[in-house]
């Protein structure tokens, strides 16, 4: 008994780099003291990341399981544990412990499917290992769409991978725009849910939504008015965490814990869940 | 079946406690019932339950689980967890004795949670079945049986004897060491009892309430339910019904730096706190009604959904008497559906 693997022990994750993406995102690649990491997951699953005595928080991976050698955790600065983990440097040694969660059905409901991926702010951490799992297996997968806004240009996150490498992909269109106009910015201006009705996308894509609860909302009403129906649509709940493993009793949303029946739901399955999420 | 003369409990308990470190219900300094370590010679509580239920011995109110050590930029993990030492626990009543089961289900389904798993490996439950049920208990609207409890060995009293049978492999071992102070008989010893107190059972004040319209699939039918506004409106917050609850399970973990170390340790919460589901931007439960509401749907509905039927409530009736304002899933369970007025 008393060697059993508790999933309440994390390990040590060492931090070795940390990238400055916006002013309020920052992203921290983790493995562990020997440089390896830390565990396998599937995109959309999450992490428990400490800082022990401020506290732990859970964290969308956000780095492709194809990536064999570290995590990426993308960061917003907005609560107690964010602000000491913004505020660290590279060495660094914090907890991990997951990876917990299911995860988009990448190689089920996915595959053969055309994919449209939108993102609003941070709400591309989570997307971020789906793309990178999607383009990496790109031949599993059919045309690629990314439609991603923010507030501003800077608040775009990692703004560099996404014009050198994923705009420049064969077979993925990445369509950014930003809430405002600003000087230096060509592109589209205006917001995520109208933007994705005046792209006007065929209805046999499969999408996946991720961003602010607002976002969300008028962004699936804006697919339905285009013909998507909600099974084809998937997006991920956030909830306050603590265990992980569905027993400490915050995530729990009808007789789901999005900990671990999440965080990945299809909007129809979100529909059957009483309106607390 | 086995006995022993009353005259003889003392005798009986000490065999117990010469077997493995022995807990019994008894009166502490404040007059409340609580389990305490057995000493020769204690005098047992005459109240029907304790206190607190006897869900601390397997998921303790607060609770270290690791610790660690930051110098400078390095870290070190210290697993503290210890094999505990068998432990046995006398006099459970058969609602607590069910809410073991119910905590089970969370706690030992996967991933194991080995805290609770190695308290519940080292302790023996000695049941007892109740002899004067109380205006506040409704067990029997979960199917449980204050008359014939669950538990590894269970006990039954009459004004001469007290009755022993093994339920469990562990209870079997229990009463195997208990031979020199117990006595055979037949297995059919303790039926006058029961008799009696089911006698007892059927005349409770809420021996009619029923749980059926409630269990799984049955979110619609309450979520929106309008009578959830009045239910909740004098409820002032306390928890005391989560704290005093046998089955309620939410927890917290939280860090606390000593100086020479950070502990991690977890202590129970309420979900009826207004922090308790608070992130940095905003809560998914704002108000009142909807936390009041998630604790008995998660009991009525929620709960049941995920496992097979069963309740997470066992009808022991703590809350019915300690909630300051006297609101209790009686009530709850009886206003919802519109059959009668919060």
């Amino acid at each position: 008994m008393h060697n059993m693997k508790e999933a309440l022990i994390p390990v040590i994750g060492e931090v070795t780099d940390i990238r400055i993406d916006t002013p309020d995102v920052k992203t921290f690649r983790v493995v562990t003291p020997d440089g390896k990491k830390a565990f396998d997951h599937m995109p959309g699953q999450c992490a428990m990341l400490s800082v022990p005595g401020v506290g732990e928080a859970m964290f969308s991976i956000t780095s492709s399981p194809t990536n064999t050698e570290y995590m990426e955790f993308s960061i917003k600065k907005c609560g107690c544990v964010t602000e000491w983990l913004h505020q660290m440097e590279v060495g660094q040694q914090i907890t991990i412990r997951g990876p917990y969660g299911n995860a988009f059905p990448v190689d089920t409901a996915f595959a053969g499917k055309d994919m449209l991926f939108i993102a609003g702010g941070i709400g591309l951490a989570p997307l971020r290992s789906v793309i990178n799992y999607c383009r990496h297996y790109r031949d599993r997968y059919g045309k690629i769409d990314i439609v991603y806004g923010s507030r501003s240009k800077a608040d775009l996150v990692d703004y560099n991978e996404i014009l050198s490498e994923w705009a420049t992909d064969a077979g993925v269109n990445v369509h950014l725009t930003i809430d405002r106009e600003e000087e230096g910015w060509d592109g589209h201006v205006g917001f995520v849910p109208n933007y994705v009705k005046e792209l006007g996308f065929s209805t046999d894509k499969t999408a996946i939504l991720c961003g602010p609860p607002v976002m969300i909302k008028f962004t699936l009403a804006g697919l339905q008015e285009l013909g998507f129906a909600k099974e084809q649509v998937y997006t991920t709940l956030e909830l306050r965490m603590k265990c992980g493993i569905g027993k400490c009793g915050r995530c729990n949303v009808g007789a789901k814990y999005v900990c671990k029946d999440g965080p990945v739901f299809r909007c129809d399955e979100i529909d059957e869940l009483p309106d607390e999420y | 079946m086995r006995k022993c003369v009353l005259a003889d409990k003392n005798a009986l308990l000490a065999a117990m406690a010469a077997v493995s470190r022995l807990y019994v219900p008894v009166d502490g300094a404040d007059k409340q019932a609580v389990f305490s370590e057995w000493k020769d010679g204690a005098v047992l509580s005459g109240k029907l339950n304790t206190n607190r239920s006897a869900k601390d011995f397997f998921f303790p109110q607060t609770e270290n689980m690791m610790t660690f050590k930051m110098s400078g930029k390095k870290l070190e993990i210290f697993d503290t967890r210890r094999e505990h030492e068998d432990f046995i626990l006398f006099g459970v009543r058969a609602c607590d004795v069910r809410s073991f089961t119910v905590l089970d289900n969370v706690f030992l389904s996967e991933p194991v949670d080995t805290y609770y798993a190695n308290r519940r490996a080292h302790g023996t439950v000695v049941s007892l079945a109740c002899n004067k049920p109380a205006e506040t208990c409704f067990c029997r609207t979960f199917d449980i049986d204050a008359a014939d409890p669950e538990g590894d060995v269970v006990c039954w009293e009459d004004s001469e004897n007290i009755y022993l049978t093994a339920k469990t492999e562990k209870g079997e071992k229990l009463l195997a060491a208990l031979e020199n102070v117990t006595e055979a008989c037949g297995d059919d010893a303790a039926d006058g009892v029961k008799t009696l107190v089911n006698e007892r059972l059927g005349k409770l004040p809420l021996a009619e309430l029923k749980a059926d319209k409630f269990g799984g699939g049955k979110t619609d039918a309450f979520f929106n339910d309008p009578a959830w506004d009045s239910l909740s409106e004098a409820c002032i917050g306390c928890g005391t019904c989560t704290f005093v609850c046998s089955t309620c399970q939410c927890y917290d973990i939280k860090d606390f730096d000593t100086g020479h170390g950070i502990h991690r340790f977890r202590c129970w919460d309420s979900c009826m706190y207004s922090d308790f589901t608070m992130m940095a931007h905003g809560t998914n439960r704002p108000n009142h009604m909807q936390r009041f509401r998630q604790r008995f749907m998660h009991k009525l509905v929620y709960y049941p959904e995920n496992n097979n039927g069963l309740f997470s409530c066992v009808g022991c009736g703590r809350c019915l008497s300690r909630c300051p304002i006297s609101m209790n899933i009686v009530k709850v369970m009886k206003t919802l559906g519109g059959k009668e007025d919060a």
